[in-house]
């Protein structure tokens, strides 16, 4: 149902900046030999994972395989208790998460993480505080730089509300929102950010198949046009065969697969840990 | 049945009409007491919302920082010296109970971050009075606590600049909180810890921002409600006051601490002049409680709290 070359443009021919193939220099992110313990419990053991600059990785693997838990690592919310994490050429192991976000790592949450008694605007706003300079004074008089900068971003914000095409609903509170579009505002909230990288986990959770058409749009427009690298989390293989230049497999914990899209849904690793961890 | 509800509905307001300059006076104290409810409301509030938690020991706060100034007068510093340095430890305070209390706890339930300050509470009382002693102190801010005639109305002047003094520090924390870029960033992170930290708010930064503004606020309530009162333990007690006010300005809202101050305050002074003598006086001691739990009942998130909106 989800061939990958059923889409014009799809993995690996759709031209990405500095995507599969045209690799050039490190990859945005190195994960190497990473474990992650809680209690007895071993979440994470020894994976190793690039993330190339410009390509749209997808992480796939049964529930609890780790991979969640991996974006965590990624973005400060877990530390490793061995291996490292490389972004950008450098180490960035042990950095907590605000300091990663200011690296320019965005990311989303499984369960939607919104600001929910704000506006969709504000949340967006609020997703650009990195990008703005404090000027205690001159922001409470509302007078001067501050107001530029507040225009400044703000137009910055009003183009990605377009992108998402959520006008209509930029004023509402964004926890009375129906479940997709709070997604969707979370995405754009992360984008607000202008980020190098962005995590997204499960950003089709819960979703019908318009929503995961509309979703799937996005962020390959968000690939191709700000030319944003992107590792996400997601559920639906077809999806996933669809939009990903790349697929990591996790399962128990460990890589078990890591490819091309054709090459790991024909993988015997994979199928099996797909076939015997939720069908059987 | 007539003459008392003529007592009740139609007397006091009578009273009320036959002398406008008294009524006035009545206002005045009302509103004059109200702001300096609304001042240890606040700190509650700020609290809060960065963090979610109730903070038990904000009335302490409030003794050990009136306390640390009289102590610190007594011991011939001048008052601007001395409220200086009182303004340095609230800060390092701040500090502190980030270091020990609020990392080791982060992503507990709010319960236990509830109790933690418990702790803290009866830790500051102790210490105060370890540092200063448990006497009663007198504090002299040069501005006697006396009235003067203003346009055929009696003013206290004390009362008056302590009112002054909240209004103006209310207004430039509604300011600041409402404008500035940390004060989106409180409102984030007072939403939700895990998505503010992961668009790069420290919440570290904004728990120690919050907690020294919280303290300079309780030294405000404490240089006020001490001259007035005298600095003594039961200083600690006027929190209690506060809660009335939070529940009907809403545990979120700094507009709504104030306005919710005022309430109570006008509220309980008209209630003891007008209405108290019909049961005998004393009006102001329970009049808080009782408009707190009428709110309870019709709009438990307050005045301009946030709609409580919860996922079932």
């Amino acid at each position: 149902m989800s061939d990958p070359e059923a889409r014009p443009g799809a993995a690996g021919a759709r031209p990405s900046v500095g995507g599969v193939g045209a690799i050039s220099g490190p990859p945005l992110l190195m994960v190497e030999d990473v474990s992650v313990r809680f209690g007895a419990l071993l979440a994470l053991s020894k994976v190793s994972l690039e993330v190339r600059r410009g390509e749209v990785l997808a992480i796939i693997g049964p529930n609890g395989a780790g991979k969640t838990t991996l974006l965590n690592v990624i973005s400060g919310f877990y530390h490793p208790y061995e291996g490292r994490i490389l972004f950008d050429g450098r180490e960035r192991t042990h950095l907590a998460p605000p300091d990663v976000a200011a690296l320019g790592i965005a990311r989303t949450f499984q369960n939607v993480a919104l600001f929910r008694g704000m506006s969709v605007l504000d949340n967006l706003m609020t997703g650009r505080l990195l990008k703005m300079r404090g000027h205690f004074l001159l922001d409470a008089l509302w007078w001067g730089p501050a107001k530029r900068q507040e225009l400044a971003n703000r137009a910055k914000v009003e183009r990605i509300i377009d992108f998402l095409e959520i006008q209509a609903i930029r004023k509402m509170p964004a926890g009375k929102l129906p479940y997709g579009l709070q997604k969707r505002v979370e995405l754009g909230r992360a984008l607000a950010a202008e980020p190098t990288l962005l995590l997204l986990d499960e950003p089709m959770a819960g979703m019908n198949v318009e929503e995961k058409e509309d979703m799937s749009r996005f962020i390959l427009d968000v690939n191709s046009e700000f030319g944003t690298t992107i590792a996400l989390i997601e559920h639906d293989m077809g999806v996933v065969m669809d939009i990903s230049d790349r697929v990591a497999v996790l399962d128990y914990g460990r890589k078990i697969a890591d490819g091309a899209p054709e090459h790991v849904r024909k993988d015997q690793a994979v199928l099996d840990a797909y076939l015997g961890a939720t069908h059987g | 049945m007539a003459s008392v509800l003529y007592a009740v509905f139609v007397g006091p307001f009578k009273d009320m009409a036959s002398s406008p300059s008294f009524l006035i006076e009545v206002l005045l104290g009302g509103i004059a007491t109200g702001l300096m409810y609304s001042l240890v409301a606040l700190g509650f509030v700020l609290i809060f919302k960065a963090s979610g938690v109730f903070n038990f020991a904000q009335g302490v706060m409030v003794l050990f920082a009136a306390l640390t100034l009289v102590g610190l007068m007594e011991k011939g510093l001048p008052v601007p010296i001395a409220l200086l340095v009182t303004m340095a430890v609230m800060i390092l305070l701040a500090f502190a109970i980030e270091r020990v209390v609020l990392r080791p706890l982060v992503n507990q339930e709010q319960i236990i971050l509830f109790m933690a300050t418990i702790g803290l509470n009866f830790f500051l009382e102790g210490f105060g009075e370890m540092l200063w002693g448990a006497n009663v102190k007198r504090l002299d801010v040069g501005i006697p606590d006396r009235s003067v005639m203003l346009v055929g109305i009696q003013v206290n002047q004390l009362e008056m600049s302590a009112a002054g003094t909240a209004a103006v520090l209310v207004t430039v924390l509604a300011v600041f909180f409402q404008r500035t870029r940390i004060g989106r960033a409180l409102r984030a992170v007072a939403d939700d810890h895990e998505a503010a930290l992961s668009i790069g708010i420290p919440l570290k930064t904004i728990w120690i921002i919050v907690w020294s503004v919280a303290g300079l606020v309780a030294l405000v309530a404490g240089v006020m409600w001490g001259a007035k009162s005298g600095v003594q333990f039961s200083l600690s007690l006027i929190a209690l006051k506060a809660l009335p006010v939070l529940i009907l300005g809403g545990f979120t809202s700094v507009p709504g601490a104030v306005v919710g101050g005022l309430i109570i305050g006008v509220g309980e002074k008209l209630g003891e002049v007008y209405w108290g003598p019909l049961v005998g006086g004393a009006i102001e001691n329970w009049f808080a409680y009782v408009v707190a739990l009428v709110f309870l009942l019709f709009r438990p998130q307050g005045l301009f709290g946030e709609k409580i909106i919860e996922r079932v």
